[in-house]
């Protein structure tokens, strides 16, 4: 019998841990093997079930960090301390361990190159990781629309993803402004301070080139820069927000 | 409580519909604002969902999860 899941369903499926990846000290990379993947489209997400022996469950939603070219499906997954499903994800897991999920899910905050751009991404905090899976999208395709990505982290030390995003940004066509609001090194040269209307002038294109703006955060900085956002003249219906909170990523 | 995005319920959304439903629109009854599913501010707390409209805080859908069914109410978010 086929076992591919019917188009119309979201079914409930074992995938097994086939590596897991250090990415700061709060956040790992759970890289998944599944039987039935029908494939995603970048900044789609899945939902994670953990039952107990005695039949509680639990569900979250996390990014799906991979790109669609992927081989591998993978979660960038940060540990919130008071979590009912983050610690267990990123500290107990194990390598051959199985994990139920359903997915992909979402198509709102999702992007393809025939959307085009240009493509402004804005993550705080691990809001980051539908951006990785966005931009490896784009780095594996024609590349005919420029992307840049505004990160806010609290410190380097928190930055998910930095090797790659480093060799990323010396790349053509893409941009990456890095901004600090905790604490920066002494040699820092990105911007510090939250992003609001005074970075985005800088750093943003300006609302006469009609980016494409994804912004991805705690649901307390996703408004703050979709306010910023429409205070500087760009157009709400090209902003598309995902925030989470302790129920979410 | 911080308010989330019609992303977070499309797990739910598709268990119900049967469909991705995140780009879908809908129209508000109270304040017949248009939005799509994945605008709308969502309050989550087990077992259960409030949707509300972005433009007038109206709630459009309630979720309720009853042992293992999902009970979803859309009357309010026209059009979906």
């Amino acid at each position: 019998m086929a076992r591919t899941a019917l188009p119309g369903r979201l079914t409930w499926q074992l995938a097994r841990v086939v590596e897991l990846v250090d990415e700061t000290a709060r956040s790992k990379s759970i890289v998944l093997e599944l039987p039935d993947w029908p494939g995603h489209s970048a900044g789609q997400h899945v939902d994670v079930r953990l039952t107990a022996e005695d039949g509680y469950q639990a569900q979250r939603s996390y990014s799906i960090a991979s790109s669609p070219e992927d081989e591998h499906l993978v979660l960038t997954v940060e540990r919130l301390e008071d979590g009912e499903v983050s610690p267990y994800l990123v500290d107990e897991l194990r390598t051959g361990d199985e994990v139920e999920l359903r997915g992909p899910i979402g198509g709102y905050f999702a992007w393809e190159a025939s959307l085009g751009g240009p493509l402004l991404l804005i993550a705080g905090g691990s809001g980051i990781v539908p951006f990785r899976s966005m931009l490896r999208h784009w780095a594996a395709g024609e590349r005919d629309t420029m992307a840049r990505l505004v990160y806010s982290s609290r410190a380097i030390g928190e930055v998910i993803y930095r090797e790659e995003l480093m060799r990323l940004a010396t790349e053509d066509g893409v941009e990456l402004h890095i901004t600090l609001t905790r604490e920066w090194p002494d040699d820092w040269q990105g911007h510090r301070g939250r992003v609001g209307r005074t970075l985005l002038e800088e750093v943003a294109w300006p609302p006469a080139a009609h980016p494409l703006i994804y912004a991805c955060g705690p649901s307390g900085f996703v408004e703050a820069v979709a306010e910023a956002l429409v205070a500087a003249g760009h157009e709400p219906g090209r902003i598309r927000t995902e925030r989470f909170g302790p129920t979410g990523t | 409580m911080d308010a989330l995005d019609g992303n977070s319920i499309a797990g739910e959304l598709f268990e119900h519909f049967g469909a991705e439903m995140t780009s879908s629109p809908g129209t508000c009854a109270y304040c017949g604002a248009s939005a799509l599913v994945g605008e709308l501010r969502v309050y989550s707390r087990a077992p259960g969902a409030v949707v509300r409209c972005p433009s007038c805080a109206n709630v459009v859908i309630v979720l309720v999860r009853i042992r293992d069914g999902l009970r979803v109410d859309a009357s309010a978010f026209r059009g979906l």
